[in-house]
This record gives C-alpha cells, structure tokens and sequence, in this order.
C-alpha cells in the first residue's frame, strides 16, 4: 500500500502535506486536483509532515485536497525515440501536448511505446552482464542506438534468453536476465533513472583529451574545448552567450546535441525548432534536428520544473554516452536554474547564503559539472559529454556567487564582455581573460602534435602574447595621444588588430562565417601570423592606421567568401598585392 | 465589486501586518480574492485553517472585526469586444464612466502557451523611426523595453511608436501614472482618431500601489483574448514597470521574505519573465508585442529592475538628447533588438545588416574622436571624417522626429557614408558595395 497524504498548506508552489506513512526525500507526489494530478516532489520531512515543491501552478489548490506517493524519484524514460524530441523539463513531450495552452498537470511520454524497433542482439545466451552492458543494438535517426541492461541493476547478471534480430515494441521483452540468485528478470528497449543520480555505469573516466572541434575560432584555436571538457560562458544580458551556444550546436562535431533552454526566452527556442529542421549537420550532411533533443523550460514555465530541467538533460546525455556516443550538452542559462534554486530555499526558510542563494550552492553546481567527463565504458569503448553552460551573473558583476562557484566547477571560461559586445566585436569573447585549462594537459598537447601540428601550440601562444602586447600598447596610445608613441607602437597594435578582427570575430549571422572547420581556421591562422611576423615601412601613424584597414578589409571578405573558392583566392591575392606595396622583410619563418 | 448572495461573512481577524491580515476559513483556494470590508484582497497563504490575505489597498485602519468575504475565484476579466476603447482599473472595473462590459470571464494570469505551439516571429513592426526601423527593427510577438531616465520623455515615444505602429489593437497598462500621463495618453489617443482600437487600464499615483500588480496580467488577458480569439496583432505597452517591481518588493519585505539584490524579491526574474513571456505570435496570425518602460535610476541598468529585465526582454531601446543637433534620438550604440536578424536583409533590403553595422561603427568611432577632442589630442583627417559623418547621420536618420521608410533610411545612409568615407573603410561585402553605394562626384 502506498503512502497517501492531505494537503494541510500552501505557500506560493511549496505545499505542505501530512501523511500517513512512510515517505522519502526526493519522492514524487500527485496531488489530486478536480481532474488533473499536480505532480511535486518531497524536498523536506518533518514529523508526519512532507513539504512538497509542486511542478505546477497552485492556484486553487485547497487545504484538505489529498495526495498520493508514487514511491519514486524523478525519473526519466530512456529508450530508442528520445531524438529530435522536443522536451519540457521533466520529459514531457511537448509535441503531443493538445491545445495552445499549456495545462496544468498534463503527462505526455516521451517515447511512443508502440513504435517497433529494428533489434539486433549484441550479447548471447550465457554471457555475464553488469549494468549498461549492451545487449543489443537498434537503429535511431539512422545513428546506431544500443539497448542497455538497465543501469538501477546492482550487481552481475547472466542472460537467460535473447531475442533474435527482428522488430519489436518498446513493450516487448527483449531479453530475460538472472540474477545472484537465479530470479528471472524481463527486460524491454524501455529503462527509467532517477535524474538526480550521476550515472557511474562505466570502468573509468581519464582525464579528456581529444579537441572538440566547435567551428568557433576563437574558441577552438584560443580556448579550445576537449571531448568530455566543461566549460561556462558567462555575460552581461545581450553580450551574445545565446548566439554563441546556438552556434556551437550547429557545428560542433558531436554525434549527439542537447539543448537545455533553463528559464530563458520561448523565442529562442522557437527558433530552434524552425532552424534544426532545415539546417544540415556539417559533418554528416544530415538534418541537424536528426541528432537533436531539446529541453524546453522557458521562464513562464513553473520554476521548480526549471530546476528539474538540467538534470533531465544531464540524464540523458549520460544514457547517449553509456552507448560510447560523444555527446554534446549545453544549458542556457544555469543561473535560472540556481535562481530556482533559492526561491525553493527561502520558501523553506533555510539560512541564506551570499545574495540569498542556498548555502551549498557551490557544490550543487560541482556536483552537475562533475556528470560531464570521457568515459571509458565496461566494454573498453568511449564515450563522453561535453557541458557548456551559460551564467548570468546579476548587474554583469562576475563576483557574484553563480559565476564564483561556476568557475571552481568548469575548465574553460568564455568571458562576455560589455565593451566587445558594444563594439559589435562578436563572439564578444574576452580574448586575454579567457581560458580553457586543456591547453596546459600535456595529453592534449600530445593529440594536437599528431592530429594537427606541432607549429600549433607555439603559434596560438605568438598569437595570445600579440594580442596581450597590443591591449597595452593601446592603453599607452589612449594616454600619450597617436603621436606621443613611436610609429613602432601603432604597427603592433594594429598587427593585433588582424588577429582581432579576422581570426577573433566570426559573424554567427553570415552562413559562409558562421561555420569554420578546422582546417580552414588553421589556414586563415598562419596567414594571419605570416602577416603579423613581416615588417613594414610607413611615414607616420595616419598611413599606418589607412593600410591596415584595407589588409583586414580583405582578410574579412576572405572569411565571407567560401574556402578556396574563386573568389577567396581572387581577395588572396589582393592581399598579396597590397603587402608587397609596404613590407620590407617577409620573416614568414 | 458585488459579492453573491449566501456566502459565508468572517468577521474574526486575528493578525494584521502593512500588507496583510490572517484569519481562521475553510475551503478556501490558493489565489482566491476576497473583499475585507468591501477592499479587494487575495489568498497569498495558507497554514492548516489560517488563511492570510493580501490587502491591495493596504491595512490601514483595518479592524479585527472587518467583514471578509471569499469569492471562490482568482482575479479574472470580462472578455470581449466591449472591451474596445474603455478605461479600466486595476481590478478591471470601468472607470470612464461607462457600463460594465460584457463578455465571458477568464481569470488573469493564465497558462503559458506551449513553446512548440508558438511560431517565430517575422512580421516587421515599421515605426518610421530610424533609430528603431533600422538599427533595432521590431518584430511582431516581440517584448522591449525602452530604458530611461525618469526625466526622459518615453511616455511620449512609446505613444509615437504605438500610434505610427500597423497593429489591430493597442492596449496600455498604466502603472504608478501621473494624474497628467494618464491625460496625456488619454488626449493622445482620442486625438488621434484611434480610441476605439485602444483599451487602457490604469493605476495611478492616486490609487495604492500594491494594486499596481494586477496591471500586467490584466492588460494581457484582454490582449490574449483579441490575439487567441480574433486572432489580431496586438500591441501592449507597459508603463512603468520598475514601478511594479517596487510594488513587487512593498509586498514581500512585508511579508518577511528574505530579498535578495536592491532589496527585490528572489523571485524577480520569475515573477517579470512570467509577464514579459506573454509576447508571442501564434500561428494564426495573432500576436501579442510588449513594449514597456523601465525607468532607471541615474542611468544604472545593473539594478536588479533593469538588470533582470534585461535578461528577459528581447533587447531595449535608450533614448538620449544628442548634444551635436539638439534632438532626441534612438542611442545606436547600447539600444538593441535581439530580433531584428529575423527581418532583416530577409523582409528588408539585402544591405540592411552590413549597412546598419558600417553606419554604427563609424558613428562609435566618431564617439572616440569627439572623446579624444575633449582630451586635447589632435584629430586626424579620419576623425574630422567620422565627426562630420556623426552630425549628417543624426539629423537625417536618427533623429526621432524624422518619419521615412527603410529603404529611403538605407539609401540616406549609403549617401552620408559615401560622401565621408572609402570603401575599405566600410567593411562591407563587395558585392554589396557594387550594387548600392551611390558614385560620388
Ligand atoms: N557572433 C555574433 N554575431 C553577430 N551578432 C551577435 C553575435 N553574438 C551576439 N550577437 C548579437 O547580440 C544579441 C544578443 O545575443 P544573445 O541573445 O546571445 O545574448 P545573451 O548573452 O544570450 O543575452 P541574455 O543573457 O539576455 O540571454 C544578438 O541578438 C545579436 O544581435
Ligand atoms: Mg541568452
């Protein structure tokens, strides 16, 4: 029998119940509405009192209304069909949701339990199997999709039956396994994880190496980010953390994307479901909506929902992995998901840390980042989740206990700054305070020597120190006036400039700028550098400033045109022309 | 407001605080409103039999003994046709003097539309001001505030961009008004000929602030039913809303929440999101489009009023007098229309984009001349360029006074830039430069 229970307060969405037996932390509750189920979750036990965060709007909700314990966690359904979902935080299909409305206490499943499956067995009659051992394998938005031994089985199994290669429902049992004690248990393409547990299925998880390419220059040559790294853009409002993971997910070489829009604008994720549909995947030249799942809890959604949402999406980015799948998950923003966070936290009266957050805010988020990683799975195959979050620190002020604990967290750090953003310098990445602590692994300084060259490394440091070199040389020029430095000064700063303006700034809004492979970026770099390391000859700071312009006018309208096309090599060679016009000495050592 | 007959009288209050009053009643829901000695009030709590109430127009003078009525519902709004060309409280009663108007009552505040049934927003809203059309170009089902400085005249240019904006209706919801805005706009709107197509409801300074809350939600249930129903594109101007928002934090420091940044509620992001969300366009033609006003104090836009706002609103508009004409313009460099990449170059020419980024560069960099000016620095010939450049361009484009269309906006544009610039100056794509940059002579 069940616990049950009667609702005895409400307090904006915290409701308080009292029951009649056993209960526990974390456990999910309907309460019982006219016709609909309000779905909520024990955040607090006192006595006989559970103190419930209700998932839904409480209006109308009565003392006396009772309440039934569904004696599990938040969990999620895992199963073939989870791609090109479009999702709300707790997995509810929006798509099959009636009406314009949202409403309350409406349940969609996110798989369609009839759709039938083409199943391959992996795994044989006999073979010992532990948790997120494949049995077998089906076949999703044509991408291989490996049918799990469920991940809540503790301990060693052995396969008693298997299906043959054939099609079936996610309702039919694919497999019978036995456990220790040679009990029988049935198992479907259908598993279900409680979304607060990290998913620990796997023999270990190294240190991650392995460039994840993002199309984004200024991340992958300045700050590049590693399969299975972590990283945080944090911003101002407007400075462009948005535009720049939309754009990472359209480029980024993953076989899996997952977008968690926590608490932002309805209108970014429309656009979204208009764009992936019709975009192509760079590297498959498939509908990038094919390798997509989208977890939509917008800012008008209920907030503990929000809450919920990141941890629905890191579950299943952790379910892909487990199928040695490099996955890619990105949550715009992680603020509103701690700002959810303290309203849950002052409702219950609990001391407040800086700026009212829960006092364990910090190890809230380490605990989210530390699911990201490279794993290596039990069969010796890999896989990873790479996290990208954004952070939207209050006022823009990166002293702020979000960003804080954010940055002990996540390895890289894309900073947004107000001024680049102004200036229209996009991505508006600060390119001296920003890091990615990948570059320091000697691993991944190893797997770029092979996968690139050995130039690189050296070269993305001539590049940073240029750049570090030509923000002081324009504070010196902002105080002593353009001719109280030698000429010497203003051809540094603008050799700075070049890298700046070409190799920095990418235009997320031009289809041809938008998307820079690897090899094109590497391309554009050594040109970029080649140019940087001549010198040149000039009369006074006017000329300087006149050429220069024209130089990275060209390198622009190489960026606009497509690589090695007539047209890009037509602006090359303009190029060419106009450095031989000034250059004394080509050092393109 | 009229009660029904046979409801049950609590005449028993046993706590009073500034904003609110606590009495023992049964069967009561969560939200409900209820009147205390005629006053409107609304659930806000509820421990065991303890019910507290949120008194709208204060509790001063409340006396234990006040009658409490429960009306077994949230606020809601009389929907219809009627609505069309009325003023209305905060509580949705007439106060032009005219009939209550009919219609099927719906309460305010409602469900959020399921993002997967939304559409993207692509209808242009033309204003005919530059500043807005081609540098921050509005599109319908969008939601902006404009930025401002008590002392700036936004009331006045929200009033210019409501009345030259093509939309089916406009509903303003007033909040915290001056007796003489409310005339203002009401004189507005009635001169120009559009009253019936407008339907306003207004606090003002008069009325109790706390009631100011009920503005939003009541503003936008009239504009859902005329998007949803009658499927027209409506525009909502919200005024002020940092006035809410002090309304917003009256109320929870009252009730003892802790607050969190400028003493706001910790809730602030979720509870102005919840409004400014309601934009949307849907896929049959309506669409909700919310223009607002956050007023600042002393220009800073990192209070939490501005700052949250800012990360829900889908960019804002500053207005600033420029000093070089004398006039008020659209400030190109921190207004900003997060939508504008959905119109233009696509419902606009194809130099829109380019164009609009050359203009405001070169007008950035003018800003740096005229800095490097005041500092006594000598300006190159490029600087004297840029300055020049700057006059031209806030005249003939920015300047809010001046009322053309886009493409005259664009070819103003390539005229000014091509008789003060070089085309490498531009950065713009070449092709584009071939096509439309006029040949000076
Ligand atoms: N790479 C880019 N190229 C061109 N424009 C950009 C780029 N990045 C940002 N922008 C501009 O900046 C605007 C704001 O960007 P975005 O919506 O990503 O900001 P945000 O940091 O997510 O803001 P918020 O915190 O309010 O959500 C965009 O609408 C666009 O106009
Ligand atoms: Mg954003």
């Amino acid at each position: 029998m069940s616990t049950k229970g009667i609702v005895k307060g409400i307090i904006s969405n915290l409701v308080i119940v009292e029951v009649d037996g056993p209960v526990s932390q974390n456990e999910i509750c309907y309460i019982i509405y006219k016709e609909a189920r309000l779905m909520a979750e024990i955040i607090k036990v006192v006595g006989q009192q559970a103190y419930v965060q209700v998932f839904e709007s409480t209006r109308g909700l009565k003392v006396g209304f009772e309440v039934e314990f569904s004696e599990h966690m938040l969990e999620v359904q895992l199963g073939p069909g989870l791609l090109s979902r479009n999702l709300d935080g707790l997995q509810n299909d929006l798509d099959k949701m009636k009406g314009v409305f949202l409403r309350s206490g409406e349940y969609t499943s996110p798989l369609n339990i009839d759709q039938s499956w083409e199943f391959k067995p992996l795994a044989k009659v006999g073979d010992k199997v532990q948790a997120a051992d494949w049995l077998g394998e089906t076949t999703e938005n044509l991408q291989p999709h490996k049918i799990m031994v469920p991940f809540v089985f503790e301990g060693s199994y052995t396969i008693k039956s298997i299906v043959d290669k054939g099609t079936y429902t996610l309702k039919d049992t694919i497999a019978v396994l036995l456990d220790d004690k040679a009990n029988e248990i049935a198992v479907t393409m259908v598993q279900h994880w409680p979304v607060k547990k990290a998913l620990k299925a796997y023999k270990e998880k190294p240190r991650p190496f392995r460039l994840l390419e993002t199309g984004v220059r200024i991340i992958d040559i300045a700050n590049p980010i590693v399969e299975g790294g972590t990283g945080f853009i944090p911003g101002p409002f407007g400075t462009g953390k948005t535009v720049l993971q939309h754009a990472i997910s359209k480029q980024a070489e993953a076989d899996i994307v997952i977008m968690a829009a926590c608490g932002e604008r309805a209108n970014e994720v429309v656009e979204i479901f208009t764009e992936f549909p019709e975009l192509e995947d760079p590297h498959t030249g498939r509908k990038l909506m094919e390798r997509t799942i989208i977890v939509a809890n917008t800012s008008n959604m209920p907030v503990a929902a929000r809450e919920a949402s990141v941890y629905t999406a890191m579950t299943i980015a952790e379910y892909y992995r487990s199928m040695g799948l490099k996955v890619l998950l990105m949550a715009d923003s992680t603020s509103r998901w701690a700002q959810a966070l303290r309203e849950m936290s002052n409702r219950l009266e609990e001391l407040p840390g800086q700026d009212a957050f829960p006092m364990d805010l910090s190890a809230i988020i380490a605990g989210f980042y530390s699911r990201a990683g490279y794993v290596i799975l039990n069969n010796g195959q890999t896989g990873s989740i790479t996290f990208i979050g954004t952070v939207s620190p209050a006022g823009g002020n990166l002293k702020e206990p979000v960003t804080e604990g954010t940055k002990k967290a996540a390895r890289c750090f894309f900073a947004l700054e107000q001024a680049r953003a102004d200036s229209k310098r996009y991505p508006a990445i600060n390119p001296i305070d920003s890091y990615s602590k990948y570059i320091e692994y000697p691993e991944f300084e190893d797997y770029i020597k092979k996968t690139v060259s050995d130039q690189w490394i050296p070269m993305v440091n001539e590049m940073k120190t240029l750049l570090q070199r030509g923000k002081e040389v324009q504070e010196q020029i902002n105080i002593l006036g353009d001719d109280g430095v030698p000429l010497d000064y203003h051809i540094t700063y603008w050799k700075s400039e070049i890298v700046d303006f070409v190799i920095l700034q990418q235009d997320a809004f031009d289809t041809i700028d938008a998307l820079c492979p690897i090899e094109r970026q590497q391309y554009m770099l050594r040109k970029v550098m080649g140019i940087t390391r001549m010198d040149f000859e000039f009369d006074n700071f006017n000329e300087i400033m006149d050429y220069f312009k024209k130089v990275i006018n060209v390198l622009r309208q190489m960026n606009y045109s497509e690589f090695e096309s007539d047209k890009f090599k037509e602006f090359e060679k303009q190029l060419e022309e106009l450095l031989k016009e000034r250059v004394t000495q080509l050092n393109q050592a | 407001m009229a009660t029904k007959a046979f409801q049950k009288i609590y005449t028993k209050i046993t706590q009073i605080t500034k904003a609110t009053c606590s009495l023992r009643a049964a069967n009561v829901g969560n939200e409900e409103l209820a009147t205390v000695d005629g006053n409107l009030a609304q659930v806000v709590k509820i421990i065991g039999d303890e019910v507290t109430l949120q008194v709208f127009g204060g509790t001063e003078g409340l006396r234990t003994n006040a009658e409490v009525v429960f009306m077994g519902k949230a606020p809601s709004l009389r929907v219809g046709d009627q609505l069309s060309g009325r003023f209305f409280n905060a509580f949705g009663d007439p106060i032009d003097g005219g009939p209550v108007p009919e219609g099927k009552e719906v309460e305010i505040g409602g469900p959020s539309v399921n993002p997967v049934r939304r559409k993207q927003p692509s209808e242009l809203i033309a204003t005919g001001i530059a500043g807005i059309d081609l540098n921050n170009t509005l599109v319908s089902g969008q939601k902006i505030p404009f930025f401002a400085d008590p002392d700036q005249p936004y009331n006045q240019v929200m009033a210019n961009v409501a009345l030259r904006a093509k939309t089916d209706k406009i509903i303003l919801g007033g909040m915290g008004l001056t007796n003489d805005d409310y005339l203002y706009f009401k004189n507005i709107f009635s001169n120009a000929g559009v009253l019936d197509h407008i339907i306003s409801f207004v606090n003002t300074t008069e009325n109790p602030p706390v009631e100011r809350l009920l503005i939003p939600d009541m503003a936008l249930t009239a504009a859902e039913y005329f998007a949803v129903e009658k499927n027209e594109k409506v525009l909502v101007l919200l005024t002020d809303m940092t006035l809410y928002a002090d309304a917003l934090s009256i109320v929870s420091n009252r009730m003892d929440q802790i607050p969190s940044k400028d003493s706001m509620p910790g809730s602030l992001y979720s509870d102005l999101a919840k409004i400014y969300e309601k934009a949307v366009q849907f896929p049959d033609g309506g669409s909700i489009t919310i223009i607002a006003v956050t007023t600042l104090s002393g220009g800073d836009i990192t209070h939490a009023i501005p700052d949250n706002t800012g990360y829900i609103t889908e960019g804002q508009l500053f207005v600033r007098r420029d000093t070089d004409i004398g006039k008020v313009i659209v400030d190109p460099f921190r207004s900003l229309s997060r939508l504008k990449q959905l119109v233009i170059g696509k419902k606009t020419r194809d130099d829109h984009p380019q164009l609009m980024n050359a203009a405001v560069r070169l007008f950035a960099d003018a800003a740096n001349a005229k800095t490097k000016l005041e500092n006594g620095f000598d300006l190159s010939d490029y600087d004297e360029r840029c300055l020049d450049f700057a006059k031209e361009y806030s005249a003939q484009i920015l300047a809010i006074d001046v009322n053309i269309d886009t493409t005259e906006m664009l070819d103003t544009t390539w005229k000014i830039l091509a008789s003060h610039f070089r085309v490498e100056e531009l950065n713009i794509k070449q092709d584009l430069v071939t096509k439309y940059m006029p040949k000076v002579s």
